[in-house]
């Protein structure tokens, strides 16, 4: 039965169906690491998604589409970090209630806009690359947000591993205290950084809208922002296993799926458990390790700040 | 400039006066959007907030609904706040909720068709077990290897979520259902049924458990020595090591009530209001009761409050939804609102806002 | 999981015909407030939608006779049943409920309000008098839809993609694999299992993966374009609306539909109650009766296969032709139908088995 399955066109696809998570969750990784836990990934991407497709059909042109989705995801999460940032809420809570609000109006503003085609967004013509016998398939007959989506996994790993502005982030989010101490406006730097995890959020949404599906309905993202969270958490706050997660979480479906359509009966829900306890697996061999260090896991995640000096 | 001085001690009439304020500036933004998609905004206001109470038309019908709708959010949001409290974050109550109702379902469906008065308590059981089992799981990783126990409470949401569809398509679905995903209808099976008590009234097990939670978790805080202990530990954590309190048994403690709890609430749902085991069975209340436990402040008494107002927006958005044709989506969003402001003015309870420089303050 | 199908006992049927005159209502009404509940948003585009459609299209035929009310995104079980208490409180006469989970709710409500009339969607409890159920004969329209995919295939591969292994679905295999394979003996099914009415990543994941084995038309049995979308990115490769028409995949890879039409059963139950010949009863119509409509057939199909399929369809609107008529055999070679034997409701109502020919298994 698995010689059935042609592993070239198995990994294309799942290179595709992992982009709106591998947004969504890197986006969120910067969120965490500057030490805020935003939880309305669900709520982000869903806006993303409407205005994606709102702009681009008034437009009529599909990378305007996924700017305005990054834009008015973008204007989602400041709701957020407004409340987070100035009222000091409780992270938790706001993020959840930031889903709900987001569902609720991405359906307001989609309505008139189910069965409208919106503007198609082609592959990147790489001429005679795409032709190359399994690689071409693989690597280089794709739209241009699969790359961007990697490029942009190796763009936030660069800045928090080389950057000043990385070093900041990282500083902000492992003690506000210390960081606010040596100067660094702790609040304006997490603004922008949930900011930067709504645009990505948004874009991840857009791709949904825009090219998977192509089309909108509601609910479209179908809990694509809650996976995106836990493969933040598989990530272990690392941006190259982002992709690992992405595509571990994004190949499961994928390969279940190509499994029944190659002839194979196999238990679906198990087999969809899977990567939740591999996460949770990871999560314990991490932190048993060498203590918090080891976990990678921004100090002051989910903790408000105040200055009160 | 505006500036934050934090309050030696939060303001009780702040603490009173902010729900109110949240619930004027929602009807004043909420009103603002109704008018926008062309609805009249004081009489969806009006349909929402007080038809359910005092319409001679529902009210009747609708008041004891409240009750029904909120008792599993204060059940489960009561459990919550004690450890939110101490600072141990369980995220994860849809999942101990839809384990509760798994492992309660379970046990009667395994006993079908005896009739006796002992399956319903021992359903009961079952269900807190299968709350406190699932609990259990990020409670022990977090003691024994320090793992994080918002992520992995998280996670075991959405495992729970795919055994609950297995469940209802495979060892739960009712053989006489017709090949159709779900179990037999449970609250239609005298033994197992959680009927309402007294007609007319909302009041089933469920809401009754929720009324006793909320005083035990009442008195537990202001009078028993684990309420102390876990408001210790979320205030001065290294106090609380002094003063003997054990981290990892307060995690345990914790954890476990919480997760029982739900796994209650998900046993006294699926065996009334709902019925029956299916793929759909969860609709959020382990979600929305992390809301309400915040909306509550934590406290028992206010918990109650805010299971009642946010079922209020329920069962009011359902009215002005078929009464004035809103979209569900509009209901959705005026709830987010509502939400949003309640958190954004707890601000005041906290801190005084104080006009001047920076250097006059503490 | 959402809403839907089953029909359980054809004997009920009979029931409700023969007792139906004398249930009538003697005296008509000046004008009926007619209550919908729906389960998704109507922005499904989808079974939502579809509903939304046939209660809009009631309203047009009937004028002011009629005031409707309705009620999106109710969940079923516990909310259900509140939301249906409060319609009728409202002074609803009569309520549409429009999926399979309300079952019991409906049953519920209806014991406590005798003189309401309830009309649940696919189900089959009819506990008291005043609860009708009505349902759509969607393997007919699969039919047709088989013969234009055994027609059409080069790769003699047909794909479906499953929502839940129910009766319903399960009747939609089998109609499909029959007529496609009486048009094309050499023709082969693969069914894939997504676990949902409506996740557009998931059924475009599905899509592909038949497409990768070679299949080449594909059946959805899911509510989203995306499996469309998917098969428009292979040059070839086509499909079917499913629900609503999917006219923007139109000419190709939509080459034809399968849309539910509820527009006649709701405008002939709420013109009942005001003629005041309203009577109980369980209605399960197909093409003929107008609730199954095939969409459109494009020019993509050459027409030849569109007269065949058109066959298809006027002899089931007719009535001629049964789309299971035997001979057929169960998967596992056992007799099912003899020659000329056509299937009882009550068979297809529980239809839990593949016929002879489909590989695999059902999940269960």
């Amino acid at each position: 039965m698995l010689g059935d399955i042609n592993p070239a066109v198995l990994i294309a696809s799942l290179m595709v169906a992992s982009v709106p998570i591998i947004l969504a969750a890197i986006g969120e990784l910067v969120v965490e690491k500057a030490g805020v836990l935003n939880l309305g990934v669900e709520g982000m991407m869903i806006m993303g998604a409407i205005c994606g497709f709102v702009t681009a059909v008034a437009t009529g042109n599909p990378y305007l589409g996924f700017l305005g989705g990054a834009v008015g995801a973008a204007a989602l999460s400041l709701v957020f970090g407004f409340l987070t940032q100035f009222m000091l809420s409780n992270q938790v809570a706001t993020g959840l209630a930031l889903t709900l609000f987001g569902q609720g109006l991405s359906s307001l503003i989609g309505q008139g806009y189910n069965g409208v085609k919106p503007p198609l967004t082609g592959t990147v013509p790489l001429g005679p690359l795409a032709d190359i016998p399994v690689l071409g398939r693989i690597l280089f007959d794709h739209d241009w947000v699969v790359y961007f989506s990697v490029a942009s996994i190796a763009a936030v790993w660069a800045v928090l591993k080389y950057t000043r502005v990385g070093l900041i982030l990282r500083a902000v989010g492992e003690s506000h205290d210390a960081a606010h101490a040596l100067g660094y406006k702790v609040i304006r730097i997490r603004i922008l950084a949930i900011m930067f995890g709504g645009a990505m959020a948004g874009i991840g949404g857009a791709y949904v809208s825009l090219i998977r599906v192509p089309q909108w309905t509601d609910g479209i993202t179908a809990g694509a922002g809650w996976i995106a969270l836990a493969i933040v958490v598989f990530a272990s706050w690392k941006p190259w296993r982002v992709l690992l997660g992405a595509y571990l979480f994004g190949g499961i479906t994928v390969l279940q799926l190509n499994l029944q359509a190659a002839g194979a009966a196999i238990p679906a829900h198990y087999l969809s458990m899977a990567p939740y306890l591999i996460t949770i697996l990871v999560l314990v061999v991490m932190s048993s390790g060498k203590g918090r260090a080891s976990l990678n896991a921004p100090a002051a995640l989910g903790q408000n700040f105040h200055a009160s000096r | 400039m505006l500036r934050l001085e934090k309050r030696p001690s939060p303001s009780r009439f702040w603490q009173a006066a902010t729900p109110i304020l949240a619930v004027i500036l929602t009807m004043i933004a909420g009103g603002i959007m109704f008018a926008l998609l062309g609805k009249n905004p004081v009489e969806a206001i009006r349909t929402i907030f007080w038809d359910p109470l005092f319409d001679p038309q529902y009210a009747a019908y609708s008041r004891p609904q409240l009750l029904v709708k909120a008792g599993p959010l204060i059940l489960i949001a009561t459990g919550l706040s004690l450890g939110f409290r101490a600072g141990i974050w369980n995220i994860g109550a849809e999942g101990q909720y839809i384990m509760g109702a798994v492992f309660g379902a379970g046990v009667g469906l395994a006993l079908y068709p005896v009739e006796t008065r002992w399956i319903f308590p021992l359903m009961i059981l079952a269900g807190i077990f299968g709350g406190w089992l699932w609990a259990m799981i990020p409670a022990i990783l977090k003691t024994r290897f320090r793992t994080n126990e918002i992520l992995v409470s998280l996670l075991l949401v959405y495992v729970a979520q795919y055994i609950l569809a297995a469940m209802a398509l495979g060892p739960m679905r009712n053989p006489e259902g017709g090949g159709f995903p779900g179990s037999r209808n449970l609250s239609q099976i005298p033994s197992m049924a959680n009927p309402e008590l007294i007609a007319g009234t909302g009041l089933h097990w469920g809401v009754v458990a929720a009324i006793g939670v909320v005083i035990a978790a009442y008195v537990l805080l202001q009078r028993h020595i684990l309420g102390f202990q876990i408001k210790l530990a979320g205030q001065a954590p290294r106090a609380a090591r002094f003063a003997g309190v054990s981290p990892e048994r307060l995690v345990i403690l914790c954890m476990g009530i919480s997760g029982g709890l739900a796994g209650a609430a998900g046993l006294f749902e699926v065996t009334g209001p709902a019925g029956q085991i299916s793929i759909d069975f969860n609709t959020g209340y382990g979600f929305t009761a992390i809301i309400v436990a915040f909306l509550g402040r934590l406290n028992p008494l206010g918990i109650l409050l805010a299971g009642l107002l946010m079922a209020l927006t329920y069962i009011g958005g359902e009215l002005a939804s078929f009464i004035l044709g809103l979209p569900s989506a509009a209901i959705q969003a005026f709830q987010g609102m509502l939400l949003f402001f309640l958190l954004a003015v707890d601000l005041l309870t906290n801190f005084r806002i104080r006009f001047g420089s920076k250097k006059e303050a503490i | 999981m959402q809403r839907r199908s089953i029909l359980k006992g054809g004997a009920a049927l009979g029931f409700a015909t023969m007792m139906g005159g004398k249930l009538a209502f003697a005296q008509g009404l000046e004008k009926v407030k007619a209550g919908f509940v729906y389960v998704g948003p109507i922005g499904d585009g989808g079974w939502t939608f579809q509903h939304d459609q046939g209660r809009l299209a009631m309203m047009e035929a009937l004028g002011d006779k009629v005031e409707t009310v309705f009620q999106e995104n109710v969940p079923e079980g516990a909310d259900a049943e509140r939301v249906l208490t409060q319609m009728a409180l409202s002074g609803c006469n009569i309520i549409f409920t429009t999926s399979f989970g309300y079952m019991d709710a409906t049953n519920a409500v209806a014991a406590k309000f005798p003189d309401i009339k309830f009309e649940h969607a696919t189900g089959y409890k009819r506990d008291t008098p005043n609860v009708s159920t009505y349902n759509a004969r969607f393997y007919e329209g699969r039919a047709v839809m088989g013969t234009i995919a055994g027609l059409m295939t080069k790769s003699n591969k047909i794909g479906y993609i499953g929502s839940f292994p129910i009766p319903e679905v399960i009747q939609g295999i089998n109609s499909s694999y029959i007529h496609a394979k009486k048009v094309n003996p050499d023709v082969t099914i693969s069914v894939v299992w997504a676990y949902t009415w409506f996740d557009p990543a998931k059924e475009a994941d599905a899509a592909k993966a038949l497409i990768e084995q070679d299949v080449d038309v594909i059946l959805q049995h899911t509510d989203s374009t995306a499996p469309l979308a998917e098969a428009a990115k292979t040059p070839g490769v086509i499909g079917f609306g499913q629900a609503s028409d999917m006219a923007e995949y139109k000419p190709s890879p939509r080459v034809s539909a399968i849309i539910d039409n509820w527009a006649p059963y709701y405008t002939e139950r709420v013109q009942a109650l005001l003629d005041g010949t309203y009577a109980q009863k369980d209605t399960w119509a197909g093409i003929g009766g107008g609730e199954v409509k095939i969409g459109d057939i494009t020019d993509a199909v050459p027409a030849d296969v569109k007269a065949k399929a058109e066959a298809v369809r006027d002899s089931i609107a007719s009535g001629a032709y049964h789309p299971f008529t035997g001979p057929l055999n169960k998967q596992d070679g056992s007799a099912w139908l003899k020659e000329g034997e056509v299937a009882d409701d009550g068979t297809l109502a529980g239809m839990m088995f593949y016929v002879e020919g489909v590989t695999g298994d059902i999940p269960s």
